[in-house]
């Protein structure tokens, strides 16, 4: 086990400094100077340029820009947002827990639908139950979720006004020392009407963002349920009188699970995927968002920033999940 | 699952038997028959699109669909804020799709095919180095990826359908070398290996053709996640450029319009939906004709 | 549906105001997310909106609603008769805000004024490096030639002395880059080692002062009871960064917002027939153009830059790209300055004459690149679409013209070209609302190469806005303006396209709301009627 773990930790490093590579030498050959961009129409003189160009070091060799990144990285300096001249390691953890909040809200509701719906599929395999929850989940699963966005906002805000626009929570909710998280701090806050308000804000963006994984999760969970409920075991459960609810419940789903659990695991990258439309559309301060931002600002440091922490996080899930997975499957580990 | 059952000779049969398959599967022969449509559609645009699609009518901008109040048959779904038609628009922007999808399976599986032959059949050090890259490029979320690619490259069609193969590409590579590694086991490719096979023979000959069934799968689903992510990038700006009727850029520019002219924002995501749901109802059909063991991805 | 409205609305104003509890708060659907609160640092302004404007006081400002500079922290100031010295007398008894971590002990004086201005000009402040130390405007409206020294003569007394006499250096000192910080806050936080803070927990003299900012969501601001102008008629201030415009819209109706600004053209139509809303417009200090290269033959001849000019139809790209939110241009400076010259008349739209035009001057088979901005600005919402028009007006005369994009930072810089190939689209927003910060900056000869797209330096012109420049009188000033601008037309460097509209969208409980000529939003005169 721990051979294991300490070889997929070794791959783990020529990972870490690919990715730092590539964050960094991506933002070197975006076209477009950010500091041309920076001063508009207005423009500037040349000296002015050029003492802009020495501050923010561009004018160093390639190699010695990427140590110092390599070195800050490793010290946990991201370097500055050039637009608001912050540190790029503080503008992420003030974002991101609104990604986190909203990524978990879509999670929850995925799995809390998903695998009821694939379990209740492959226990009435063929039938009409069956048919129709596997079609609306092949929906979900082709849905544009940017114009889904739209359509639900027009329904649900434009002609119901059932639920806010845009933003986290209503703006008379004011929380001093803000943990970011806005359910948590709604309820720490104790303000009466707050924790719903927040909660009507999620509505929209968690079914928008939850979407493609609930139908994955749909799908997936019914393939899984479908291949246990043909093995051996479950025949034998079956023919030793255990009633169809308890064998479902208990042995079937139980070892179909393994296979769900790494889909939930490794949808990390597609809801940071889904995240960045989904923050664009409903104005939700995350990192999504801050990173499309930046990326039309030209902001190098917060692009390669935020481009290494987040390959960085979906590097550290894949590797638990693995691991997990290896602890919860000893014939994996072999290899 | 015999050796022998599966070399090469047996063709036609194979073909009816995938065919008797598929046909099976409702679903898929209506995700065939909306494709075929679409296709035609695409195919045909010039003949049967109403109007050019960049023709503006300053008289009739953002006029409703025909079956609205104010709407007129002359442009049954409406036209948009400069004007143009927008069924002409929305015809014409199939063939984007289609070019999109077509281009971009083509790029991504015939790159990761290769590189995922070189890695299977590589010596160990080179086979750990190609799949460390390919860890990097999964590391970030595609769509992430995608557009920052396309902004190095610059906002264009071409641009992003390059980013999107670039993104999609391990995926093959993956699939590839793990077929690869699995079939290199089998006693038919050790004896063709000793009635001296050269690598390439090995290669393209021997084992390629028994990898292709996962292969194909993969290209099916990659083709709507092209569109998907083509449509997502147009939407963001960093896509196809206006005017090109491309269905993502569309909604992009119809966005500001949301309130006003519903048409506009509902017509291109109804087709991106239908066109996308179609290649997934049909590649899940492919999947169960080609291979019930893969039945789980 | 007009009942549910009601019902919503009333509903939506109950839990704005019971959620205020019984503080009487204004909410601004503002449109992004400010750079940071030190207004010196950053030249945006949605920046300005959340810093400048609420927060700080400058020694002149402009009186909200016009371009006319009056004394705000100074009371006062008189410049020599040589134009060199300018002296300001400064108010007394004016107290800077209090947060956490600061409380002044003494009130606003010559020092605040001194470092204010100090900290942007000399690289031995400490505070000149601080927070990327970018001064952008004061290097931008030449500052550091402009300014040879600045002396306290006691507390309340600071002479400006100049290199040069510039007419327009007091509209200069009214701009937010020149509000004034405090020197006292500046100090303790240098010496608690946190120099940002400066920028990010700002103090100012300002009628609200800084109570909390969520990144990309949030600002909230106080009112400041201890102002020394009118204080403010809201006890608070609120901007709910949205950045979509149909969404704010939205806020607007659902009442979660009071006011909001920039709406999407589309949609003033149906704004203007809402009852629940109400929409102040007024022209934009702007100008939207396209600039021809006239170093290139055959632009270089005037008669085909006017024969060009008279093909385009400015009415459908008023109603088309600007959804009627613009107005047709003539001059380069836009109706709502001094000194705009409205007996000029506009080249009139007749390809007709246009074509004739051409053929008399020998142009046969043209080519025309339009170069269009990839970005959307104030004066320009769909630069493509513009040109998209424009290909469609010019192929009726016979131009055949292609439409060429860069990435902004290369659009800039390569428009810039001396000898660029096409007509380039862009625009101006002013900065200080003085005729010579657009007709010197754009058509001046310094220009060429830079800012002057079009490449143009033609003396008769150049000469007027030289001399004006240093004359103090406005109306001397404005009678060498006027003249310049009938040689613009003449010469026809551009095609005029366009001055945006500014429009605000309110709700009906909101009043004294005065839209700013220069582009920015004041709140501190707003109220709140039930």
């Amino acid at each position: 086990m721990l051979k294991y773990l300490a070889s997929r930790l070794l791959t783990f490093v020529p990972t870490f400094i690919g990715v730092t590579l590539i964050s960094f030498a991506f933002i070197r050959v975006l076209p477009g100077d950010p500091i041309i961009v920076m001063a508009g129409e207005r423009g500037m003189s040349e000296e002015r340029y050029a003492e802009l160009t020495t501050q923010y070091g561009f004018d160093r060799p390639m190699l010695a820009q990427f140590w110092d990144y390599l070195t800050g990285v490793l010290q946990g300096d991201l370097g500055t947002s050039f637009v608001t001249k912050k540190p790029v390691w503080d503008e992420f953890f003030t974002l991101f827990p609104a990604t986190l909040e909203l990524s978990l809200c879509a999670m929850i509701f995925a799995i809390l639908i998903g695998l009821p719906a694939g379990v209740i599929a492959a226990v009435n395999r063929g039938k009409f139950f069956d048919r129709a929850l596997m079609s609306t989940a092949l929906v979900g699963y082709s849905m544009p979720i940017f114009w889904w966005a739209l359509l639900l906002i027009i329904v649900f805000s434009g002609n119901l006004q059932w639920t806010p626009v845009s933003g986290r929570i209503g703006l008379q909710y004011y929380f001093p020392n803000a943990t970011g998280f806005m359910i948590w701090d709604a309820i720490a806050s104790g303000q009466s009407g707050a924790l719903s308000s927040a909660v009507r804000h999620l509505i929209l963006p968690t079914i928008v963002l939850g979407t493609i994984p609930l139908a994955v999760i749909a799908r997936q969970t019914r393939s899984a349920m479908l291949e246990v409920l043909g093995e051996d075991y479950i025949r034998t459960a079956r023919a030793k009188g255990m009633s169809p609810r308890r064998v479902n419940a208990i042995h079937a789903l139980r070892n179909a699970l393994i296979p769900v659990i790494t889909v939930i695991g490794l949808s990390v990258g597609t809801l940071l995927a889904g995240a960045i439309l989904t923050e664009t559309i409903f104005s939700w301060p995350g990192i999504g968002k801050w990173m499309v931002d930046s990326i039309f600002r030209r902001d190098y440091p917060v692009v390669q920033g935020g481009l290494l922490l987040i390959a960085v996080m979906v590097m550290v899930v894949n590797l638990t999940v693995d691991v997990l997975y290896g602890i919860i499957n000893p014939k994996i580990r072999k290899r | 699952m015999t050796d022998t059952a599966q070399s090469a000779p047996k063709r036609p049969s194979a073909l009816r038997e995938f065919w008797y398959y598929f046909r099976e599967n409702r679903g898929a022969v209506i995700g065939l028959y909306v494709f075929g449509f679409f296709l035609l559609v695409a195919a045909l645009s010039p003949i049967i699109a109403p109007y050019d699609s960049t023709q503006q009518f300053r008289d009739h901008i953002l006029q409703p669909p025909a079956w609205s109040e104010g709407g007129s048959w002359a442009f049954p779904l409406g036209t948009d804020p400069l004007g143009r038609d927008m069924l002409s628009r929305l015809i014409e922007g199939a063939r984007y799709s289609f070019f999109v999808g077509v281009v971009v399976v083509t790029i991504a599986s015939f790159g990761g095919i290769i590189i995922g032959l070189i890695a299977g059949f590589a010596p160990r050090w080179l086979d750990t180095i190609i799949m460390r890259i390919m860890d990097i490029v999964l590391a970030f979320p595609s769509l992430l990826l995608a557009l920052v690619l396309v902004a190095i490259l610059g906002p264009s069609l071409i641009n992003a359908m390059v980013a999107i193969a670039i993104v999609l590409q391990p995926h093959y590579v993956r699939l590839t070398r793990a077929a690869v590694l699995s079939e290199k086991q089998k006693d038919y490719v050790t004896s063709a290996r000793v009635a001296g096979a050269g690598r390439m023979r090995l290669m393209f000959k021997t084992v390629l053709p028994n990898c292709l069934a996962p292969i194909i799968v993969q290209a099916a689903l990659s083709f709507s996640t092209a569109i998907l992510d083509a449509a997502a990038l147009g939407f963001l700006g960093m896509g196809a450029q206006p005017p090109t009727p491309e269905w993502g850029t569309m909604l992009a520019e119809a966005r500001e319009f949301i309130l006003r002219a519903w048409w506009v924002v509902t017509f291109p995501g109804v087709a991106i939906l239908i066109t996308v749901l179609a290649i997934n109802l049909m590649g899940d059909g492919l999947r169960d004709a080609l291979d019930p063991k893969l039945k789980r991805s | 549906m007009k009942f549910k409205t009601t019902l919503l609305g009333m509903t939506a104003a109950m839990a704005l105001s019971a959620g205020a509890a019984s503080a009487q708060a204004l909410v601004y659907c503002s449109e992004g997310s400010p750079e940071g609160f030190d207004a010196a640092l950053y030249t945006s302004g949605t920046t300005f909106d959340a810093s400048s404007k609420p927060i700080y006081n400058r020694l002149v400002e402009f009186e909200v609603g016009t371009t006319e500079v009056n004394p705000a922290l100074a009371e006062s100031f008189e410049v020599s008769e040589d134009g060199l010295t300018v002296t300001f007398h400064l108010r007394e008894g004016v107290k800077f805000h209090s947060n956490d971590q600061f409380t002044p002990t003494r009130d606003f004086n010559a020092d605040d004024v001194i470092f204010s201005f100090d900290r942007q000009g000399n690289p031995d402040n400490p505070y000149n490096g601080v927070s990327g130390g970018s001064w952008e405007y004061y290097s931008a409206m030449s500052m550091p030639d402009l300014i040879e020294s600045i002396e306290k003569v006691d507390d309340y007394t600071v002479v400006f002395n100049l290199t040069r006499p510039e007419a327009p250096f007091m509209a200069n000192m009214a701009m937010d880059f020149a509000s004034i910080v405090s020197k006292e806050y500046a100090d303790a936080m240098m010496e608690a080692g946190t120099p940002e803070m400066l920028n990010q927990a700002p103090i100012g003299t300002g009628p609200f002062s800084f109570q909390a900012y969520q990144k990309d969501a949030v600002i909230r601001f106080v009112r400041n009871d201890d102002y020394w102008g009118d204080a403010a008629k809201v006890e608070a201030l609120i901007f709910a960064i949205t950045p979509d415009a149909s969404v704010r819209y939205q806020k607007v109706q659902a009442g979660e917002c009071h006011v909001m600004a920039y709406p999407n053209p589309a949609d003033v139509e149906a704004m203007q027939s809402d009852e629940g809303v109400e929409v102040m417009q007024q022209e934009g200090l702007n100008v939207g153009y396209l600039a021809y290269n006239t170093n290139v033959a055959p632009y270089d001849n005037p008669n085909v830059r006017k024969a060009l000019n008279m093909a385009i139809d400015k009415q459908a790209i008023i109603d088309v790209v600007f959804q009627g939110s613009g107005q047709i241009a003539k001059n380069p400076i836009p109706p709502t300055m001094w000194s705009y010259n409205d007996a000029v008349e506009d080249d009139s739209y007749d390809p007709e004459a246009a074509k004739a035009m051409l053929e008399e001057e020998g142009v046969t088979d043209l080519d025309l690149k339009i170069w269009a901005m990839p970005v959307q600005r104030p004066y320009n919402p769909n630069a493509r679409r513009m040109a998209e028009l424009m290909q469609a007006d010019f192929a009726e005369i016979g131009v055949d013209v292609e439409i060429v994009s860069y990435e902004w930072g290369e659009y800039l810089e390569r428009s810039k070209d001396t000898d660029r190939d096409g007509a380039v689209l862009l625009g101006w927003t002013g900065d200080n609302g003085d005729p010579d910060n657009f007709l010197a900056v754009l058509l001046g000869c310094d220009g060429v190469g830079g800012s002057n797209r079009a490449q143009w330096c033609y003396e008769p012109f150049d000469d007027l806005i030289q001399e004006a420049k240093t004359i103090s009188d406005q109306d001397e000033r404005a009678a060498l303006y006027e003249e310049a601008q009938v040689i613009f037309k003449e010469q026809a460097p551009w095609a005029t396209i366009a001055h945006s509209v500014v429009y605000m969208t309110m709700r009906p409980e909101v009043d004294g709301y005065v839209i700013d000529p220069l582009g920015g939003h004041f709140f501190n005169a707003v109220g709140l009627s039930n």
